[in-house]
C-alpha cells in the first residue's frame, strides 16, 4: 500500500518547504547581506556621495543620486541573492551534505529539487522586493505606479542568475571555480552594470559592452519600474531576463538529473 | 513452505546491465528478491554492487535488461516506487545543521506524509535508533555509529514494504554493529523485505537468507550462507603460517594433506574435514608452523574459492 497520495506536480512544494525549514535554522547571517550592507550603501552612497554629486552636477537623468541609487540596490540585492544562494550552497547539498541526494531516495525527482531550490530563492527575492519597495517609496524614489511590480521584478533578477549557476554547480565537482567567478565575474558586474552612474557615464564604445551585462538590464528595469521608461526598451530588459531564466531552469533540469541520476 | 507467486516477488532482475562511458559495472545478472526475505549482495568493492543497489533503488536506469520493482517498471514509475522504498545509502546523507528531529521530519515531508504522521513517527524512529535524548541535537554532534542509526531511522519513515541497506556498518566498531544488527533482525521479523551489501563475510552470514556473490559484475554463486559454504567449501579450514621467506615455495607440499588448499602472500588455508587431525598430521609430516589457526568454513572461503581472491583484496 502506498502511502503517497498527492499528484506529482506539486512534489517540489516538499522540496520548497526543507528549504524554507533549513532558512529558519539558519536565517541570521542573511540578513547582513540582504539588508544591512545594503542599506549601508544608500546611506553612505546615497546621502555621503549623494551631497557631492548634487554639488557639482546637480541631478542625474533628472534624479537626485540617491532616488538614482535606491532601485539599483534592489537589483543588485536581488542578484546578490541569487548567485549567493546557488554556487557553493547547491554544490554543498550534492558533494558535502548529499541532502540533495537524499531527497531523490524519495519520490521526489531531480527536476523537483531543482524547482524547490528556485522556487524557495525566488521566495526570498520577493520578500526582499517588498520590502525594499517600502524603502524606495520611504526615500520618495518611488515615482510611477509600476513601482508596484518591484517585488515581482526582484524576482526575475533573481532567477536570472540563480537558475543558471544553479545549473552550473550542478555540473562541477569541485568550488575552484567560484572564486574567479566572483572574482572576475560578479565584482565587475556589481561595479559596472550602471548601477552608480548613469550608462552615458561611459565613453561610448564601451556603453555596447555594459549592456552585454545581465545586470544592467536588471538595474534598467527596476529604474524604469521607479521612474518610467520607453515600453520597447524594458521589454528589452525584461527579455534578456527571462531568456536567461529559461536557459537557466532547462540546463538546470539536465544537470540535476546527471548528478542525481544515472 | 507455500509456493510463492509472481506477486511475493519484490524485485525481479534478468539481464541487467550498467554501463558507465567504456566501464561495465554491472555485466547481466539475474536474481529475484521474495517478500519478507532478506537478501544480500557480497562481493569486495568495485563488483558492482553499490550500481546494482542504486538499479534497485529506482536512482538508476539500467542500461539493459529488465528489473521491476514491486512489479513495476522504474524508468516510468520510479516516484511510485521510491514512495515503497527506504534507502540506506553508503554515505550518511545529512543536513548537519538541523536537529535529529528536523532531519527526520523533513524526509517525512518528502514522503507527503500528514503533519500528526510525522510527529509520531519521529517519536518512535528516534526510540527505535536509541536517540531520543538527542533529539534536539544538531547531527553535526553525532558519532559515526549513531548517525548510521540515524539514517536507518530515517529511511523506516514512510514505513517501506523494501529497505536497501548498501555497506550499513562499514566504519563501525563492533559494538556498535551489534546494535544495528538487532535493530535489522527486528525489521525482518516485522516482514520487511531487507537488500543488504557488505563486504563482512559475518554480517553475511548473520543477516541474510538468501545472497548473491558478486566479482567483476556478475554473480558468481547463489544460494543460501550455510548452503553455500556446504557446496563451495569444505567443514573446517586449517590455517597455517609457515615462517620461512619462501612459503609460497613450500606451500604447495602441504597439498596431499588437503582436499584443497589456497596460498595466500601470508599463509596457507587447508580445506579440510577435521582442522584437529589435519593439524597433527602436519606436525607428523616434520612442519613447524609459526602460528596455526583452527576454524569453521566461513563465506569468505567461499569468495577465495570462486573468485581466486580474499574480500579485502
Amino acid at each position: 500500500m502506498s502511502e503517497v497520495t498527492s499528484l506529482g506536480w506539486s512534489r517540489w512544494r516538499r522540496a520548497w518547504w526543507f528549504q524554507a525549514v533549513y532558512y529558519a535554522q539558519t536565517w541570521r547571517g542573511s540578513v547582513v547581506s540582504s539588508v544591512l550592507l545594503p542599506l549601508g550603501y544608500l546611506g553612505a552612497l546615497g546621502v555621503g556621495v549623494g551631497h557631492l554629486v548634487s554639488h557639482h552636477s546637480g541631478l542625474i537623468d533628472g534624479q537626485t543620486y540617491l532616488h538614482f541609487i535606491a532601485p539599483s540596490l534592489l537589483a543588485t540585492t536581488a542578484f546578490q541573492l541569487g548567485e549567493g544562494e546557488s554556487l557553493w550552497p547547491v554544490l554543498a547539498s550534492f558533494k558535502w551534505t548529499r541532502s540533495f541526494h537524499a531527497a531523490v531516495t524519495t519520490p521526489l525527482t531531480p527536476r523537483d529539487v531543482l524547482v524547490g531550490k528556485l522556487a524557495w530563492v525566488a521566495t526570498r527575492a520577493f520578500a526582499i522586493g517588498v520590502l525594499y519597495a517600502l524603502i524606495i517609496a520611504g526615500v520618495g524614489a518611488a515615482h510611477s505606479w509600476w513601482a508596484l511590480t518591484l517585488p515581482l521584478l526582484s524576482v526575475v533578477i533573481c532567477l536570472a542568475f540563480a537558475a543558471p549557476l544553479a545549473a552550473y554547480a550542478a555540473k562541477v565537482d569541485t568550488d575552484i571555480s567560484f572564486p574567479l567567478i566572483y572574482r572576475f565575474g560578479f565584482v565587475p558586474m556589481f561595479l559596472f552594470s550602471a548601477t552608480f552612474y548613469p550608462v552615458s557615464a561611459y565613453p561610448g564604445w564601451l556603453r555596447p559592452l555594459v549592456q552585454l551585462v545581465p545586470l544592467y538590464h536588471g538595474v534598467a528595469l527596476v529604474r524604469a519600474a521607479c521612474f518610467g521608461g520607453a515600453a520597447p526598451a524594458v521589454l528589452a530588459h525584461l527579455i534578456v531576463l527571462l531568456v536567461l531564466i529559461v536557459v537557466g531552469v532547462l540546463w538546470g533540469d539536465v544537470t540535476f538529473r546527471r548528478r542525481l541520476i544515472d | 513452505m507455500t509456493t510463492l507467486d509472481a506477486s511475493d516477488d519484490v524485485v525481479r532482475a534478468r539481464g541487467v546491465t550498467k554501463r558507465f562511458g567504456d566501464f561495465d559495472a554491472v555485466r547481466g545478472i539475474d536474481f529475484t528478491i521474495r517478500r519478507g526475505e532478506s537478501f544480500g549482495f557480497l562481493g569486495p568493492n568495485g563488483a558492482g554492487k553499490t550500481s546494482t543497489m542504486r538499479m534497485v533503488s529506482a536512482v538508476s536506469t539500467p542500461t539493459s535488461g529488465s528489473l521491476d520493482i514491486f512489479g513495476l517498471d522504474p524508468a516510468s514509475r520510479g516516484s511510485e516506487i521510491r514512495g515503497r522504498l527506504g534507502v540506506v545509502p553508503q554515505e550518511d546523507t545529512f543536513d548537519l545543521d538541523l536537529s535529529l528531529r528536523l532531519n527526520l521530519e523533513m524526509f517525512g515531508r518528502y514522503f507527503d506524509l500528514p503533519r500528526r504522521v510525522i510527529k509520531e513517527r519521529t517519536g518512535e524512529l528516534l526510540e527505535f535508533a536509541h536517540l531520543s535524548d538527542r533529539a534536539e541535537d544538531k547531527v553535526d554532534n553525532l558519532s559515526g555509529g549513531m548517525k548510521r542509526r540515524l539514517t536507518i531511522a530515517r529511511a523506516l519513515m514512510n514505513r517501506p514494504e523494501l529497505l536497501i541497506l548498501d555497506e550499513p556498518t562499514t566504519g563501525l566498531d563492533p559494538q556498535a554493529r551489534h546494535l544495528l544488527w538487532e535493530r535489522l533482525y527486528r525489521l525482518k521479523r516485522e516482514g520487511v523485505t531487507l537488500i543488504i551489501t557488505t563486504h563482512y563475510m559475518d554480517e553475511a552470514e548473520q543477516l541474510c537468507d538468501r545472497l548473491v556473490v558478486m566479482d567483476h559484475g556478475r554473480i558468481v554463486a547463489e544460494g543460501a550462507p550455510a548452503d553455500l559454504i556446504t557446496t563451495h567449501a569444505s567443514r573446517e579450514v586449517l590455517e597455517l603460517r609457515l615462517g620461512a621467506e619462501d612459503h609460497a615455495a613450500l606451500a604447495p607440499r602441504l597439498a596431499d594433506l588437503a582436499e584443497r588448499i589456497e596460498v595466500l602472500a601470508d599463509r596457507v588455508l587447508l580445506y579440510v574435514d577435521s582442522a584437529d587431525d589435519t593439524l597433527a598430521s602436519v606436525h607428523r609430516a616434520g612442519w613447524r608452523p609459526e602460528r596455526a589457526l583452527q576454524r569453521r568454513s566461513s563465506l569468505e572461503d567461499v569468495f577465495l574459492r570462486l573468485t581466486g581472491r580474499t574480500l579485502d583484496e
